[in-house]
């Protein structure tokens, strides 16, 4: 069963701007969904449909086969939400705040209790319990957040930019988290703007932009459809021109390395060859750009051009 | 619907709202007292004593249940407008909008949150009124459900006031040009028998006057309106606010783009 199905949503502001032109996307069950798009592209306007906090303009939606427009309190009961802005009652205690949410979906006594005390221990909050959310820092606001989305156990999490300003150490922690919950079962949809982050965890991927969805596919297959890859190498002695290398576009940068742009109908053996033939030693290679950021920007460049 | 889940639901707005409450008393409980309290002092007492009796009781008393009844309406409506409109000010509105209770229990959670304060103050403000006069209750259950019926009534009205508020100016416009007025208007401080005869007619236009003068004769047993117009006025009104936040719920104003 899909965790999420959109058939042509759209949605026309009352200023007149369209924000969403007709998305279709399928989100399977069990899935590590991400959903990218430069700012402004339908993304927060999605999940706010997806939510019932943004009115649709047509198109349906349906969450674990439940129709948002026919049985949307069913829907809501499988449906959790990190929102992208903090939307935390800042007087309320941590403690309550999760709390309350679970009373907004029915749970009472010993198992709320339980309930608040397990995401809270989860997200490294249950210290600050009796404190108010606006004392936490930023990212422990985004934690609460992610411990209050979870606390009925949704089927289906969906976060919006949920480590936006959280330091490396947090993030990592809530990237393990979040990887920990999805093989526990719980379907997951991620935005967010650290690429590096969607690669890392997501299977598949839908890019949307100028609020139509241009790309839905596999992680694995859009990653391999990557037309061209730049490498930084750190070489060992300092050239005074960049050398000529067939089938490679070739560039230098400061501090004794190279820039070498190589397409798919090259490999790397055949790079590092043609260096050997040169007496070019390499020390070290890096990716100049994580790959899901030159795909994305291609993408999104092409559609650009395209328009 | 899920009874049980929105009986939960509704439980943990009113406890909600009932911390929020007593987590400000200062903002909340204190100034209706210290006002009413200024009511007594002043109106009742010092310039009650020079107007002597009015419908057989004196001043003081007469004025009692209409400051009571003020206090009820005024923190009643404010505490569903500041709520509701801080919830949605601050965004956490959307934790209750994201889960599967019914809008009506959103309402009415918010509705007897005002009720609980409207009748806190109300009891602390009848507390004060006995230091100053003797009140004895003519019709104890009218004195109950008008009581109950008003708050429920300017509950809704903060909810709505709430719904399409924008801005803090907002919250306070409808208190401050239309509920002051009318309350002040509404027979708290006087018997509109002591009006013209076309006065008269215009005050019977004005709600607030049916409801401080049923709650009058729950207290004293006098009033200057039929009790069955009263409980008319007060029903229609409840059944017309309610289904009024209903629909606003349903439609998304103020709370969905």
């Amino acid at each position: 069963m899909d965790a999420l199905t959109i058939r042509n949503l759209t949605k026309t502001y009352a200023n007149g701007i369209r924000a969403l032109k007709g998305i279709d996307l399928s989100v399977e069950e069990g899935d590590f969904y991400a959903l990218l798009g430069p700012n402004g592209a339908g993304k927060t306007t999605a999940i706010g449909i997806i939510s019932s906090l943004v009115n649709k303009t047509g198109g349906t939606v349906g969450i674990f086969g439940h129709d948002i427009d026919k049985e949307l309190e069913a829907a809501k009961a499988c449906l959790g939400i990190v929102p992208q802005e903090v939307n935390l009652n800042l007087w309320e205690t941590v403690g309550n705040t999760v709390a309350n949410q679970a009373g907004y979906y029915g749970l009472s006594g010993a198992l709320r209790q339980e309930r608040v005390e397990k995401y809270l221990r989860a997200l490294r909050l249950w210290d600050r319990r009796d404190d108010n959310a606006r004392s936490l820092s930023g990212g422990m606001k985004r934690r609460l957040m992610i411990a209050r989305a979870l606390v009925h156990e949704p089927r289906l999490l969906i976060l919006d930019e949920p480590t936006a300003g959280v330091d490396i150490e947090i993030r990592r922690s809530m990237w393990d988290f979040l990887r920990e919950i999805n093989e526990a079962g719980t379907t997951i949809i991620l935005t967010t703007h650290y690429l590096e982050e969607a690669e890392s965890l997501c299977r598949n991927i839908a890019i949307i932009d100028g609020g139509r969805i241009i790309e839905d596919a596999r992680m694995s297959e859009v990653l391999r459809r990557l037309h061209r890859e730049v490498f930084v190498l750190s070489l060992k002695r300092e050239l005074t021109e960049a050398p000529v290398l067939r089938g490679f576009e070739t560039r230098l940068r400061p501090d004794c390395e190279l820039e070498v742009e190589k397409g798919p109908e090259t490999d790397m053996n055949e790079l590092f060859r043609q260096l050997r033939d040169r007496g070019i030693e390499v020390a070290s290679l890096r990716n100049k750009a994580n790959r899901l950021e030159e795909m994305f920007m291609h993408l999104v460049e092409r559609k650009g051009g395209d328009a | 619907m899920n009874v049980a889940l929105n009986l939960v639901a509704l439980k943990t707005i009113i406890r909600k709202e009932m911390v929020r409450v007593l987590r400000i008393w200062v903002q909340t409980i204190v100034p209706p007292a210290i006002t009413m309290t200024l009511y007594f002092i002043i109106f009742g007492n010092l310039i009650g004593r020079r107007i002597g009796a009015m419908d057989g009781f004196d001043y003081m008393q007469y004025i009692a249940p209409g400051l009571i009844m003020m206090s009820v309406i005024t923190n009643s409506y404010g505490n569903v407008v500041s709520s509701f409109f801080g919830a949605k000010f601050g965004r956490h509105v959307e934790e209750m909008l994201v889960a599967p209770m019914s809008y009506a229990t959103i309402i009415i959670g918010h509705v007897a949150g005002g009720v609980l304060r409207g009748l806190l103050v109300g009891a602390l403000v009848t507390v004060i009124a006995l230091f100053f006069t003797r009140l004895q209750v003519a019709h104890p259950f009218v004195m109950i459900s008008v009581v109950l019926l008003s708050s429920v009534v300017f509950s809704l009205a903060g909810f709505i006031n709430a719904v399409f508020a924008r801005k803090f100016d907002d919250i306070s416009i409808v208190p401050t040009f239309v509920l002051t007025p009318l309350t002040y208007l509404g027979g708290v401080f006087y018997s509109i028998s002591l009006l013209p005869e076309f006065w008269q007619t215009v005050s019977r236009a004005n709600p607030i006057l049916y409801m401080v003068n049923a709650f009058r004769y729950g207290i004293l047993g006098v009033s200057d309106i039929d009790i069955g117009h009263a409980y008319t006025i007060l029903a229609a009104f409840v059944v017309l606010l309610f289904s009024a936040c209903m629909l606003l719920m349903k439609r998304g104003v103020g709370i969905r783009e």
